[in-house]
């Protein structure tokens, strides 16, 4: 960082954003579907560990980190379709049932993962964009994940398909109005569940990008509430894919300001820093909340708007 | 089978529905260590044995529950109003770190003031963060639930910032803390117990909340509030001052909580302040459906799985995660049991449709 100076920081923070805001992006992406049906899931935490396990442990015995990477989709599918089962029962909280999921999927992961914290698994390769630079910096963090492209493909797919297509429109109104939904025959129940089940998946994949790229290995310390934070990133993003992309790069780049002031001698403060995308995602709710309308662009049926 | 009528059928269904859910949780767990080749009986056996068999295991119990108590009634009195607050972890650490403060500026002072001025500090600063919640709510139409959310990781992070920044003990050179608290400071344990003050504070501020929620007019007005807040408007309830009052007792209970753990565990205040307690809390307080004495008996049976984990740990060489699988199985299936309220026959009397 010597050769650069004061422009390594940014350079760093933008490195950082991008190594670090992969997982926030699918996390909010997989909150973002879900929440557009209608229900809210704070168990995506539980998802991402569990997601981050799985994916470690088979990219482990196969060799293969792709492989991991689908393992942890599984593994998030499985966990989003609990959660929707439990909450298709009538008079059952989804807030609640969501904290007992993180709960459950964390244990789980801890339980099965025991045996994967020593063992050293392939990780994911990177592409090195940066390959033109003789400077390291640059290169570093140029190095970019192609989950992080795919993240930002299904940003932009998920805009367009929101908007555009069938059951996006579908989605939509069901989280919007399920009466309406349910008179115009749609299957409401059935849409949430897979709308959740597919949240999760993605979900599993933003952990299996912790354990298998950055930082690249297993340990039960590993998620820092990625997974939990979805929730503030999507409200935050106002329930759009799209600006859960500069959401997430925003998020991501606030955690990577910490390391980067540190290493050019800023020592003090940086937590503060960590706070800022709350302290923000807390001030837009200020802003456009009042006493007779809740929030703009909120599904209609979420618990929260009630 | 014949029927059970009116409040001893309710009765009933409220204690058999979460006690089968448990059944049930603790059957799925048998199954779980039975697939991976464990004794299911034997690893019940040694649950008991860790969590409720020996004064040892009592001590250990009732010390996971005291903090379990207060982060609870933080979900369950704004409940009473119809407030979903999860934030209760982000005023546990920040009540946890102002006691630590006034604790350590108190150093020479009589015990029990300081303990009393830790515990309001602590108390104060709990009730001052959720009931900013509470205001957002009220004044701005912020929803509750997020807002807390969002509010505990600022607590956090100012946490981290001033433990770590301004107010570091200098001798703490591996796990930045405050200063220490003085030894007068320091909760000592109930007699003839080996278990601290905070269960004592933990029950009492459980019961004061109950009576005040059941037994008096106040706490009427809260319920009708929770129940429908236009009926409450339209009868002259002060819908705004109830709301505030509610979450600042709950956050009050998470606050104290953090004393309870500065002053009679760690010591300062330090980041193992912020080990979960307050999320743990939300699971009680929904299991025991938001009543505020029943979290007291939950608490004590989530903090027995806990402390049995350690038991199952040197016995069969589980990982300690074995315990959190159990919880994790158990509140999935109570909360789902909450779907059977009111639809079985057995518990329905005379009154039922």
């Amino acid at each position: 960082m010597t050769e650069l100076g004061l422009w390594g920081v940014p350079l760093a923070v933008l490195g950082g954003a991008i190594r670090v805001s992969t997982p926030f992006l699918f996390v909010s992406l997989g909150e973002c579907i879900t929440e557009r049906s209608g229900r809210i899931n704070l168990g995506l935490e539980g998802i991402l560990v569990m997601g981050a396990m799985s994916g470690y442990a088979v990219s482990f015995h196969t060799g293969s980190p792709w492989l991991g990477v689908l393992a942890a989709a599984g593994a998030g599918l499985s966990l989003g379709f609990l959660h929707a089962l439990v909450c298709n029962l009538p008079r059952v909280n989804d807030i609640a049932v969501g904290i007992g999921l993180m709960l459950f999927g964390t244990g789980l992961a801890f339980f099965l993962g025991k045996p994967y914290v020593q063992p050293k698994a392939p990780t994911l390769p990177s592409i090195p964009f940066g390959f033109w630079s003789d400077s390291p910096p640059l290169r570093a963090a140029l190095d970019v994940n192609p989950l992080f492209l795919l993240g930002l493909g299904l940003a932009l797919g998920l805009n367009w398909a929101f908007r555009a297509t069938r059951w996006g429109l579908v989605i939509r109104m069901i989280g919007d109005s399920a009466d309406a939904a349910r008179a115009m025959g749609h299957r409401v129940r059935l849409v949430r569940t897979l709308a959740t089940g597919v949240g999760g998946a993605l979900a599993g994949i933003g952990g299996s990008f912790l354990s298998l790229y950055y930082p690249g290995s297993w340990s039960e310390g590993l998620s820092s509430g990625q997974g939990l934070m979805a929730v503030a990133l999507v409200i935050f993003a106002r329930w759009s894919p799209l600006q859960c992309f500069w959401a997430a790069l925003l998020f991501g780049g606030a955690g990577a300001l910490g390391p980067a002031l540190q290493s050019v001698g800023v020592t003090s403060g940086y937590y503060l820093f960590y706070a800022a995308p709350y302290v923000v995602t807390l001030g837009i709710m200020i802003a456009t909340c009042s006493p007779r309308r809740t929030l703009a662009g909120a599904p209609g049926e979420l618990s929260i708007n009630r | 089978m014949p029927a059970l009528s009116g409040r001893l059928g309710r009765a009933a269904e409220a204690l058999a529905i979460p006690l089968g859910a448990l059944a049930v949780a603790l059957a799925v767990f048998g199954l779980f260590m039975a697939v991976l080749q464990h004794n299911p009986l034997e690893v019940y056996a040694l649950i008991y044995q860790g969590a409720f068999a020996s004064p040892f295991a009592w001590q250990n119990t009732l010390t996971r529950a005291a903090p379990l108590v207060l982060t609870a009634l933080c979900v369950a009195l704004p409940a009473q109003a119809g407030l979903m607050v999860i934030g209760g972890e982000g005023a546990l650490v920040l009540g946890g770190l102002a006691a630590a403060v006034v604790g350590h500026l108190l150093i020479g002072a009589a015990p029990l003031t300081v303990k009393v001025a830790m515990a309001g500090a602590g108390m104060l600063m709990g009730a001052l963060w959720i009931a900013l919640a509470g205001a957002l709510r009220h004044y701005r139409g912020v929803n509750e639930t997020i807002s807390s959310l969002l509010l505990t990781y600022v607590a956090i992070a100012l946490f981290n910032h001033v433990v770590e920044g301004p107010l570091r003990d200098p001798a703490s050179l591996n796990k930045p803390s405050t200063k220490p608290i003085g030894a007068a400071g320091m909760l000592g344990s109930l007699p003839g117990l080996d278990v601290h003050w905070g269960l004592a504070f933990g029950a009492i501020f459980s019961l004061a909340a109950w009576v005040l929620v059941r037994r008096t007019t106040w706490g009427f007005g809260l319920r009708v509030m929770g129940g429908n807040v236009r009926a409450a408007r339209l009868a002259g309830l002060p819908v705004g001052r109830l709301l505030l009052a509610a979450c600042a007792l709950g956050g009050a209970a998470a606050g104290l909580a953090g004393m309870v753990e500065v002053a009679a565990v760690h010591g300062s205040a330090n980041a193992s302040l912020a080990a979960g307690y307050g999320y743990a809390g939300i699971l009680v307080a929904f299991i025991a459906r938001q009543n505020p004495l029943a979290v007291v008996p939950v608490a004590v049976l989530l903090g027995g799985i806990s402390a049995s984990g350690g038991m199952l740990q040197r016995r069969l060489d589980l990982p300690d995660a074995t315990v959190l699988v159990l919880q994790g199985v158990a509140f999935m299936l109570i909360l789902a049991s909450e779907t059977l309220y009111g639809r079985l026959s057995v518990f329905r009397g005379a009154d039922a449709p």
